[in-house]
């Protein structure tokens, strides 16, 4: 049985019809990623996972549980978490009030998780008082992560951590979420710097105008020629 | 249109050097004019500052995280003054309870179980609204435009009640004469505003530590600065929301009952005549900014006061919105540029 199933996922917004029966897996402690074309639905099926755009019909199960009918911040606490791609932080409040609005529906003390967090993610420990809307890029992205952290999920989904970092900082990203899944977080990751996302994948998958194209272990995806031809730029 | 602007929603409590700058320009401005300024009016002007100011900060709080401008916000404050002369005219005298002076001012004790009644009365009210008819139109994803039109049916609605039950005559609260202070320079302050300031400061300090200290207070303005991702972190939009209407509530029925001691005199259109001088002081300190509105409405109240040295006392209102709108010319996001877009 998976962690995550969602079978048959129809989802849009208003009149559009975005996903056409989309289904995905993710199994305990993967790292799974998402690619396609721009407009193929990604963000769409990470949205419709969490609660942020109505399943219309289909069916998202979470530890067994349907709750595709849930609204967001149920599913959050079961421990189902999320990176929005842009407008992730609360740009307005510290980093330290970025991670404790993180654990709103925590009732215990959590300030032990706010540490933990600055451990994982040093960047962020130096300035607990500074406004995330100064952050840079890569800072912010962090900041991001740390707060969709601080329930402690079983599952994370992160939708294009990568968007607009350098480089350098993509890597860095890169290796701070590769750390979050080997401290047993499983990841659902869409993702347009492919390569690089396959390569740290369990899995991924291809989605084309709202549909499942294919499947398959991330390096096997990587090595596919037509894969490569059609949708790694080469 | 006020009502489209859907731009600026931040709770913005930081104090930056281009707020100090602002704040200098305005100091300097305002020394600049004291010679020419009848400092009597001053004083009187910074008096009705604080109480537009209650008004405004929790009018900019609902705009900001609820995100429509709330038109039935004047007519809480109405309700607010109203439910106070009932406790103080009615209630209290009914059970023996005769209002006695007050140290120096002009009501009594009974004003000071009256208006926490208030308080709570129009509090609850404001919920009660919520539950009513706001969140109905939310969960259906209804416009802002809509949405302030539901609002100006419930203001309208609202002094349609008070005119039911306590008639549209002026009404004061009960009140002994009082000798007012003489201040040099012809400045006269009537000891009723002493009292003003000291609950306005309360207030506002009050505001600033929910605000910054609460998780509710940081959970609001997290919901003002990305309401989306408020969802997705857990937070309890429902509920944040009826905080919001908590404090606002409590802000409008406080500024309601001092501007009922402030003016001597209580009408049913009291609190929608405000409304212009609100939605100045808010629309002045960029939408969604307490500290904006706070400024905003000591802008509003000591202009308009003082321009009643030349223009006739009727144009008040006239020339809070020529200042909104010459500020606005210059500075499109309000003193403050508070807000994102």
């Amino acid at each position: 049985m998976g962690l995550l199933e969602a079978s048959n996922v129809v989802a849009g917004y208003g009149q559009t019809e975005i996903l056409h029966g989309v289904s995905i897996t993710v199994e305990p402690g993967e790292m799974v990623t998402i690619i396609g074309p721009n407009g193929c639905g990604k963000s769409t099926l990470m949205k419709a996972i969490v609660g942020l755009v109505k399943v219309r019909s289909g069916i998202v199960r979470f530890q067994d549980t349907d709750i595709s009918g849930y609204p967001p911040e149920q599913i959050v606490q079961t421990r189902l978490c999320y990176v929005p791609q842009s407008n992730n932080v609360f740009a307005s409040l510290s980093i330290r009030e970025n991670l404790e609005m993180g654990a709103f529906t925590r009732d215990d003390d959590y300030r032990s998780r706010i540490e933990e967090m600055f451990r994982l993610f040093p960047d962020l420990a130096m300035q607990p008082g500074r406004k995330a809307g100064t952050l840079s890029g890569g800072q912010r992205q962090m900041l991001a992560i740390a707060r969709a952290m601080m329930l402690d999920p079983v599952l994370l989904l992160l939708d294009e951590p990568s968007a607009g970092l350098s480089p350098a900082m993509m890597g860095t990203v890169f290796e701070r979420i590769r750390e979050v899944n080997q401290a047993g977080v499983a990841l659902l990751l869409v993702e347009q710097n492919a390569r690089e996302a396959l390569r740290m994948s369990d899995r991924g998958y291809i989605l084309v105008a709202g549909e499942n194209r294919l499947e398959d272990a991330g390096k096997d995806l990587l090595s596919n020629p037509e894969v490569a031809r059609l949708y790694l730029g080469g | 249109m006020i009502f489209l602007q859907n731009t600026a929603k931040r709770i913005n409590l930081a104090w930056t050097p281009g707020h100090t700058s602002v704040a200098i320009v305005i100091v300097a401005l305002a020394v600049g004019f004291l010679p020419f300024v009848k400092m009597g009016l001053v004083a009187n002007g910074v008096f009705l500052g604080a109480i537009i100011a209650l008004g405004a900060i929790g009018l900019t709080l609902v705009f900001g995280i609820l995100n429509f401008a709330n038109i039935a916000h004047g007519d809480y404050m109405t309700m607010g003054a109203y439910i106070a002369l009932f406790i103080m005219g009615s209630l209290l005298p009914q059970v023996g309870i005769e209002s006695s002076g007050l140290g120096p001012f002009t009501f009594g004790y009974s004003l000071l179980i009256a208006l926490p009644v208030a308080v709570a009365g129009v509090a609850v009210g404001a919920i009660v609204l919520d539950v009513l008819i706001y969140r109905r139109l939310r969960d259906r994803g209804v416009n802002v435009v809509v949405m302030a039109m539901a609002s100006l049916g419930i203001a309208i609605a609202l002094r349609g009640l008070v005119q039911i039950i306590w008639s549209g005559d002026t009404q004061h609260y009960p009140r002994e004469s009082r000798q007012v202070y003489h201040l040099p320079m012809d400045v006269r302050i009537p000891p009723d505003a002493i009292f003003i300031a000291i609950v306005t400061i309360i207030l506002v300090v009050g505001v600033y530590l929910v605000l910054t200290r609460t998780r509710m207070g940081k959970a609001m303005r997290a919901t003002a600065d990305n309401p989306d991702l408020a969802l997705v972190s857990g937070i309890d939009v429902q509920r944040v929301t009826w905080w919001t209407w908590e404090l606002g509530g409590v802000l409008a029925a406080t500024a309601g009952v001092l501007l009922a001691v402030f003016q001597a005199q209580i009408l049913p259109i009291m609190g929608w005549k405000f409304l212009i001088p609100l939605f100045a002081a808010v629309i002045l300190g960029g939408i969604g900014n307490p500290y904006g509105a706070l400024v905003g409405a000591f802008v509003i109240g000591v202009t308009s006061e003082v321009s009643t040295q030349w223009i006739n006392p009727s144009y008040k209102p006239a020339v809070a919105f020529a200042i909104m709108i010459a500020v606005l010319l210059v500075r499109p996001r309000g003193i403050f540029g508070g807000g994102r877009s």
